[in-house]
């Protein structure tokens, strides 16, 4: 049955018709007619009011890391939209499954540079997987069905919809229809059994056969397959940064992190493996290091959905297109029982190296100052196992990564792609609100809590028992290593000086402490998950700390450091 | 570095050319030529892009050309693996006309689709080669301008786009 009725209650019907439960915005001039709506709709959507429109899209973010669902957020047009352009191109670079819809001036007043008008479909189509704007009532309906299975099929991306304040408040008809396929997008490969004859082959006569997962794991819901694969092949297994969780850290097989940042063993002994096996994951540049000195002499098997992904940045001997959710369950049947103790062995003596030349310095520092290190140690002591880490972008997401043991899938949100820093505070707020009683631990520096600290507000607003542990060091820290290290110790505008963050937190009505002593810290940390509510956990660690090992720029995996 | 021609079949909605130019000037690599045109069935338009790059970039390109959403599909060919054609118009001033102008136009199969009192103006289809060929020559007439199209194209091998467009 089709009923008539204004654009703006098209949008809101549209998005329950989605379940969407939870939205974040903004509301201004050009998508007015839409907050009107939903005003009548609250008992059937929630809308959290965000302070500025990056906290609302990066909450979104949080939000669909942390429930697999499609994240929403509304904004105006002109200022509005273009303040989402960092959460889009952030959402889209770590495949984040997002719908945003922007406000836009009326049809007629389109390129005239009207009030608050920005061209947000030139803007945003670089940063989108999808984006659409929409002029007239009957079509926001389409638009919307058609951007959220956009947003979540395939390899989820992020979507903008922009809807013209006419199409808002004009009549259309509404009659939802779900999309479920259209000609020109294709989100299912069939898996080729050949591809998975030639894999077991490889890996059946692999010596030294070594496994890295990504984000993809957790994006197919493949997590109970990677583990089975795991189970039977014997093969050590390494996590990107997005990846972690997928695995639980418990897991025989797991041997830790890749990347500039990562563990040891796992960088060094991926030029010493015979069969690489690459689940769901890209070979970024920060997982590769030098391209040309990386893997070289390893046959590689790459399970991917993103057609794209395959052969871009490392040549696949045999690509196994498709869902790694069927192809790590086909690959697993293909394959014989293994075991690779000797193999192991080579990790964990690496990892043993790693353990005296670097962790203990991090988790039980004999000197006076604080490390990052040792705050996420305590907190990996006080957390429940699916608690949710959501780091920012610098030392301290690089120290809570690779301190943090993750037990569970869906526990980590951070920016991974983009590296946004300003991230970690919404996004926190994202995933507290998806649930209420989950633990989500807020890790972040004193830069990056600066860019977005108004969201305090909206914690204090909703509530939402996000634990913030600020580890502040009163730097850039990640741009002051680099200093360090590259550039002469000229550092070049990276020293902060800080509010009271203290203060700060308690104006937001948000119970409050700093730890400067070691002493203090256990009790602090328990203090903090024992609260009930919102929590700011200050820790002041030490200047001029650094994080290893490192994989220095152009460097290859094989010389990665430990100081 | 060799000569591309890319095909792309897509949908026709607003946009569209951007999205798939904002992945040539990403990555710093200039387009040759374009051309657009509906195809022969109705909502479905094919653009034609001509682009010098090795052959591994040219994979890359297509790759992503070929995850739009609104693409139905991408995919390239040498020179070899193509019937292409270009046309170009050629502006003459009449006072600069002598009787040599009937042997350049029969050498190079050219034709005068237009004559006015100040100018006239030539067409001649063919290769890139070719009709830089005949402008070189007509520098010698003092030519008042000159313009090519960018590249049309089929693709040699036996499969029509309906296979792609179900």
């Amino acid at each position: 049955m089709e009923t008539k009725m204004r654009g703006a209650d098209i949008v809101i019907r549209s998005l329950i018709a989605e379940q969407a439960e939870l939205i974040f915005g903004y509301p201004g001039g050009a998508i007015m007619p839409v907050y009107d709506a939903l005003y009548d709709y609250q008992d059937q959507i929630k809308h959290v009011l965000t302070r500025h429109e990056q906290g609302a899209i990066h909450a979104a973010q949080g939000y669909a890391r942390i429930s697999g669902k499609v994240g929403v957020c509304l904004a105006t047009s002109g200022p509005g939209a273009t303040n989402l352009i960092t959460g889009l191109a952030d959402a889209q670079i770590d495949s984040t499954p997002l719908v945003c819809i922007t406000g836009q001036v009326a049809a007629h007043l389109l390129g005239t540079d009207a009030f608050q008008e920005t061209d947000v479909m030139g803007i945003s189509m670089p940063a989108t997987k999808w984006n659409f704007q929409v002029r007239r009532a009957a079509d926001i309906a389409p638009a919307i069905a058609k951007g959220f299975f956009i947003a979540r099929s395939g390899r989820p991306g992020a979507v903008l919809i922009d809807i013209t304040k006419n199409a808002q408040v004009e009549l259309g008809e509404f009659n939802y229809q779900p999309c479920q396929e259209f000609r020109s997008y294709k989100t299912h490969y069939p898996i080729a059994d050949t591809s998975i004859l030639q894999a077991a082959a490889l890996l059946n006569g692999a010596e030294r056969p070594y496994l890295l997962f990504g984000q993809g794991v957790i994006l197919g819901k493949a997590e109970a397959e990677l583990k089975f694969f795991l189970d039977k092949s014997g093969i050590p297994a390494a996590s990107t940064l997005l990846g972690s969780g997928a695995l639980s850290q418990e897991h025989p097989n797991y041997v830790g992190k890749l990347g500039m940042h990562g563990n040891y063993a796992p960088n060094l002994l991926t030029n010493q493996c015979d069969v690489l096996v690459a689940v769901g994951m890209r070979f970024d540049d920060r997982v590769t290091g030098d391209l040309s000195r990386y893997a070289k002499q390893a046959k590689v098997i790459h399970l991917e959905l993103d057609p794209s992904e395959i052969n871009k940045n490392v040549k696949a001997d045999v690509a196994v297109l498709g869902d790694c959710k069927e192809s790590l369950a086909k690959l697993t049947e293909a394959i014989a029982s293994k075991k690779h103790e000797a193999w192991m062995a080579k990790f964990r003596a690496l990892e043993q190296q790693e353990n005296e030349a670097v962790v203990q310095h991090d988790l039980m520092p004999t000197k006076a100052g604080l490390t990052m290190g040792e705050a996420i140690h305590h907190i990996n002591r006080y957390k429940a196992d699916d608690a949710v880490l959501v780091t920012d972008v610098g030392q301290h997401q690089m120290i809570a990564w690779r301190y943090f043991n993750y037990k569970k899938t869906r526990t980590q949100v951070t920016s991974g792609g983009l590296g946004t820093m300003g991230f970690a505070l919404p996004a926190a707020l994202g995933a507290q609100l998806h649930d209420y009683s989950r633990q989500v631990v807020c890790v972040v520096g004193d830069g990056g809590i600066q860019m977005t600290i108004q969201e305090l507000g909206t914690i204090m607003q909703t509530k939402a028992p996000v634990k913030i542990v600020l580890l502040n060091n009163n730097y850039l820290g990640m741009v002051r290593q680099w200093q360090q290290m590259f550039f002469d110790k000229r550092y070049s505008f990276t020293e902060l000086d800080n509010p009271d963050f203290i203060k700060l937190a308690e104006a937001y009505g948000i119970k409050a402490k700093k730890v400067s002593d070691r002493a203090d810290l256990a009790e602090a940390v328990e203090d903090m998950f024992i609260h009930d509510g919102p929590f700011f956990l200050e820790v002041v660690v030490e200047k001029e700390d650094n994080v290893f090992p490192m994989i220095a720029t152009g460097c290859s995996v094989e010389e990665v450091r430990l100081n | 570095m060799k000569r591309y021609t890319i095909f792309v079949i897509t949908e026709n909605f607003i946009g569209i050319l951007n999205r798939i130019t904002i992945i040539f000037t990403r990555r710093g690599i200039n387009i040759d030529a374009l051309t657009a045109s509906e195809s022969r069935i109705p909502g479905v338009h094919r653009i034609t892009i001509e682009v010098t790059v090795t052959e591994e970039t040219v994979i890359q390109l297509v790759n992503q050309i070929e995850k739009i959403i609104d693409v139905i599909k991408a995919f390239h060919h040498e020179d070899t693996g193509v019937v292409y054609q270009e046309l170009a118009l050629y502006k003459i001033p009449v006072s600069r006309l002598d009787g040599g102008l009937e042997k350049i136009i029969r050498d190079h199969h050219a034709k005068i689709i237009a004559a006015e009192p100040d100018f006239v103006v030539l067409e001649l289809t063919g290769h890139k080669e070719k009709t830089r060929e005949l402008l070189e020559i007509l520098k010698g007439y003092g030519i008042l301008e000159f313009a090519r199209s960018g590249r049309v194209a089929v693709a040699k091998r036996m499969l029509t786009i309906d296979s792609f467009v179900n």
